[in-house]
């Protein structure tokens, strides 16, 4: 083994009481003294509170006065205090990088109950760190200009929300949408909860705003499908699917889709979920952003036969924005930060073949309620079954695909809060009896619970029990025609069978189909569930294990529009905060492969999880690009060569300190 | 002027080694040319007290194979030193202990019990084990005292340079007689052969995947191998990554895996425990019950990874019990 250890190190070693925690357990006096006699130790102390002004003062004057060029602090968890220290050292003009911390805390003193093994056991954690701090290096944090360009994936709320955020503080976006418009699942509401304002109302603004903003690029029907890089500076593929109708050309007019050859819609309508109909060429909603039509190649009569009459270019005339050539398109961008702002998908009913979604047709899910009592839905508003009749009585099942063993454990959140509007729009509407299944209730927000009673009020039945079973077997006179709910009311402690007309199922939340790929696209991690995950569950919500990409909404977890725009926003200040900030440091703790040593092996390359390393061909030898390495080391564990080094635990640190610990 | 005086010497060996000075062909005639061989005793008759004769240092360079197992070869090695200007620690048993050291994952009394009493084929009813010194009618007999553990060469010896391989190859040994005849020589302590592991040098490297992993691990006698194809990333355990490059892969060349006898790079501190992570590093599975069935293949996981580096290694050798 090679290196250069400074064998001229002068160290400097400082125990810290931390009042009593440190100091109740370990003798602190006794241990001070053995690290004084430890080879190369100039200087050892004890103080009660090292991190303290007087106390770090103590070690500037120290280095200073001793000329120590090795600082050793004995104290608590590096988590907390290694970067208090570094700065102390760099005061005293040394390099931080040089300083190195013993947690006597959090691995001796509050995890030991003998004071005499808590003192041996310190006494080797030091002698381990003097010893490998005698092989510290010089190292400098690495710096990287910020792109102040931000990438937005999803155009939903949470995207719309933090795409505006941007935009308004002047920095430049790409917000990509995989669908026809932006909007997401909240432009398909009619109302909100609990205050009951009309979705269209409050998002269409805002979706108006993106179309006006210069500072927003928008590419819908687009997916990303390559991102590399770092934070700070990605490189982006989008992938842009074809329109039909050349966006820089049309101006929106839906002239085109009356002159369709087919003079009704006789497609399902995707945003209707399926209830009402449109053509080829549509536009999803009328408040779609792009305001611009497409043209569905797999139904529309030109793509299947060429024979086509054309009335839509006929209309179009010389604006000519129609173009059946059109191909997928690729766009690089390059970005410094990534909003990730997914969404979810709603749970499939299908999955529970008990509650007789798809073959008792007046079953439907509570996202097609939403279409069904929109006035610009489907039948504008007007609840009406799908054979025609107008219900007399319909039952809400809550918790359908949430807080079930057989499907998703987690509480989708949202559910109960909508399935309460639901039943205040639907009586308000219909004028029929409403049942609401229920497992609990769980109103815990702002106003939730004052609309919960109001729903009570307005006479709405509130069953405790998870409804069984949805059939059609009729064991009265007045079930005939009707679907039977067959639930035990807990409340009760009865079985009951509840005949209705109408059936909602209140279907939870879950993680986009292709979750999974997004998540290995953009190297972030995923909770048991599917989520996305969060870097700290409470203290960085919006931050993500890949540092400059941010989650906002229901990508993360299911919540509801105020928590997602809150989401939005704060992912949009962690975007600005890089961007202002105009580079990013990184801790020097990188690996690096000497290619006077590679083999080029291959080994390390299978093992770096962030793809960090790639086998030049020329030089036959593995390459590390430093900007990506994360420092997690298993390149390093991994190199068959010891060609792979990684800085602050080079081989030569970590003998030294497995040398020191087994003394 | 003289011609500078070669020694070469057997420690714990097999004799390969000296089959590879053999080896040198025609390239011998060439060595004996410049040089005067002064002690071999494979080869030459020279007695050790020619040696002892000889005024120290007088020798230029002396070539030591074999690992040290017992007494005998050890005052050897240290009369060689005192005698020579060079010592090179020739061939794996010298260099990393090699195959006799193998003998430290067990120990001296349980080798003498097999030996001399336990194994099929011993007839000792007497249980007569060899003793260091025996008085009989002639005189004092003295035999060489067996060690508890094998020793490397430098680990009785100041070494200056090594020469690893089991045996070395012809072209490595050729290399350093020029080296030192030409007085064109590293740094004391070098190991006189490539500097980069073994995949650097070998055809099959261009054939590896990107992401080299494995799902299975295979022996040589298990599978037809494919030889236009890497062998680890056919899941035969070549220690080619590991490995110090230098023989020209040529047991690769021969269909078999490289089992390390050319020992570590200079950065590796453990040859086997280097070994141990990178292979475990390329199973391609996080699931404790899939990689324990992938290192059934491996049976003897010491004498794999440790083949030719138990005495120079971190291992303590054989526990004893407490």
């Amino acid at each position: 083994m090679k290196g250069n250890g400074n064998h001229n190190a002068r160290i400097g070693v400082y125990v810290c009481h931390c009042g009593t925690n440190i100091a109740g357990k370990v003798d602190v006096n006794a241990l001070a003294e053995y690290a004084g006699k430890l080879p190369g130790v100039i200087v050892s102390r004890e103080y009660k509170y090292m991190c303290s002004d007087p106390g770090q003062e103590l070690i500037v004057k120290d280095v200073k006065d001793l000329k120590l060029n090795r600082v050793v602090v004995a104290s608590c968890s590096p988590h907390l205090h290694e970067l208090t220290f570094r700065k102390t050292t760099a005061n005293a003009g040394q390099n931080p990088y040089l300083f190195h911390m013993v947690n006597l805390r959090e691995h001796v003193s509050w995890v030991s109950e003998d004071p005499i093994a808590a003192t041996e056991k310190s006494k080797a954690l030091v002698k381990a760190a003097v010893l490998r701090a005698v092989w510290h290096e010089e190292l400098e944090p690495r710096r990287f200009p910020v792109n102040p360009n931000v990438l937005i994936v999803g155009g939903g709320i949470a995207g719309i929300h933090a795409a505006l955020t941007l935009a308004s503080a002047g920095k430049q976006v790409y917000l990509v949408e995989r669908e026809p418009s932006i909007g997401g699942h909240m432009a398909q509401f009619d109302k909100t909860f609990p205050t009951l304002d009309c979705a269209a109302c409050i998002l269409t603004p805002k979706m108006t705003a993106v179309k006006q903003s210069s500072n927003i690029h928008l590419y819908s029907l687009s997916e990303v499908s390559e991102v590399s890089g770092f934070v700070g500076n990605f490189k982006v593929k989008v992938k842009k699917y074809p329109r039909y109708i050349d966006e820089a050309k049309c101006v929106g007019c839906g002239e085109c889709i009356e002159e369709c050859v087919y003079k009704e819609g006789k497609y399902p309508n995707e945003f209707d979920l399926g209830l009402g109909k449109r053509k080829p060429i549509y536009m999803s909603f009328p408040q779609a952003v792009p305001s611009i039509p497409l043209i569905d190649s797999a139904t529309c009569i030109e793509f299947k036969s060429h024979k086509c009459p054309k009335g839509c270019v006929e209309k179009c005339g010389d604006r000519n924005a129609i173009d059946f050539t059109q191909k997928v398109e690729e766009v690089e961008l390059e970005v410094g930060t990534i909003i990730m702002a997914t969404g979810f998908k709603t749970f499939d009913p299908r999955r529970l073949p008990q509650y007789g979604y798809g073959k008792f047709p007046n079953v439907y899910t509570s996202l097609e309620i939403e279409r069904l009592v929109n006035a610009s839905g489907p039948t504008l508003g007007q609840v009406i079954l799908r054979d025609g009749r107008r219900p007399e009585s319909i039952g809400i099942l809550h918790c359908i695909g949430s807080r079930d063993e057989n499907t998703n454990k987690y509480c989708s959140r949202v559910c109960c809060m909508y399935s309460l509007k639901l039943a205040h729009l639907l009586k308000e509407k219909t004028g029929a009896h409403l049942y609401n299944f229920y497992i609990d209730m769980r109103t815990p927000g702002k106003g939730f619970e004052e609309f919960y009673k109001r729903v009570l009020d307005e006479g709405v039945s509130f069953i405790r029990g998870k409804v069984a079973e949805v059939s059609g077997w009729a064991q009265s006179p007045a079930e005939e025609g009707k679907m039977i709910l067959r639930v035990e009311d807990t409340l009760l402690g009865i079985i009951r069978r509840i005949p209705v007309d109408m059936v909602v199922l209140s279907t939870g939340l879950e993680p986009q189909a292709d979750q999974q790929e997004v998540r290995r696209l953009f190297n972030l991690g995923c909770s048991a569930e599917g989520w996305f995950l969060e870097r700290h569950p409470k203290l960085a919500p919006v931050d993500t294990f890949t540092d400059g990409i941010f989650l906002a909404g229901c990508n993360q977890g299911p919540k509801d529009i105020p928590d997602t725009v809150a989401q939005a926003g704060a992912a949009a200040a962690q975007c600005m905060a890089h961007i202002d900030k105009g580079f990013v440091e990184m801790e020097p703790n990188t690996a690096w492969i000497d290619e006077e040593l590679c083999s080029g092996c291959h080994v390390c390359i299978g093992m770096c999880p962030y793809s960090a390393i790639h086998f030049d061909t020329e030089k036959k030898v593995a390459v590390l690009n430093e900007a990506l390495c994360k420092g997690c080391g298993s390149c390093v564990a991994a190199c068959p060569s010891g060609s792979a080094q990684q800085n602050l635990f080079r081989d030569e640190q970590l003998f030294a300190e497995v040398e020191g610990v087994l003394v | 002027m003289a011609k500078p005086k070669v020694a070469f010497y057997w420690c714990a060996r097999c004799g390969g080694c000296e089959e590879s000075v053999v080896d040198l062909a025609e390239g011998v005639l060439k060595v004996v040319e410049a040089v005067d061989i002064v002690f071999w005793p494979v080869a030459l008759d020279f007695k050790r007290s020619d040696v002892e004769a000889m005024a120290d240092g007088e020798i230029a360079v002396a070539f030591i194979n074999g690992a040290i197992r017992n007494s005998e070869q050890e005052a050897m090695a240290k009369l060689l030193r005192k005698k020579a200007g060079l010592v090179i620690a020739y061939g794996a048993c010298a260099y990393q202990g090699g195959i006799p050291g193998l003998a430290n994952l067990t120990d001296k009394e349980a080798i003498l019990q097999y030996v001399y009493q336990q194994s099929p084929s011993t007839s000792n009813g007497n249980g007569t084990r060899p003793q260091p010194h025996l008085k009989v009618p002639e005189g004092d007999l003295e035999l060489p005292e067996f060690y508890e553990a094998v020793k490397t060469l430098d680990q009785v010896i100041d070494v200056d340079y090594y020469l690893p391989g089991c045996p070395p190859t012809a072209k490595i040994t050729f290399q350093a007689i020029e080296a030192i005849l030409s007085g064109k020589l590293p740094e004391k302590g070098a190991v006189l052969a490539g500097d980069r592991a073994l995949c650097y040098e070998c055809d099959l490297n261009s054939t590896k995947p990107e992401k080299l992993l494995v799902t299975d691990l295979k022996r040589p006698h298990q599978v037809i191998i494919d030889r236009e194809k890497c062998l680890l990333a056919q899941g035969i355990l070549c220690l080619g990554p590991v490995t110090r490059g230098g023989c020209e892969a040529q047991c690769v060349k021969g269909g078999m895996p490289c089992t390390g006898c050319f020992g570590p790079l200079g950065r590796v501190r453990d040859y086997g425990g280097k070994a141990l992570s990178a292979i475990a590093s390329i199973v391609d599975s996080t699931d404790e019950k899939v990689v324990a069935k992938v290192f059934e293949a491996l049976p003897d996981p010491a004498g794999t990874f440790y083949r030719y580096s138990v005495p120079a290694s971190l291992l303590a050798g054989k526990r004893k019990a407490a």
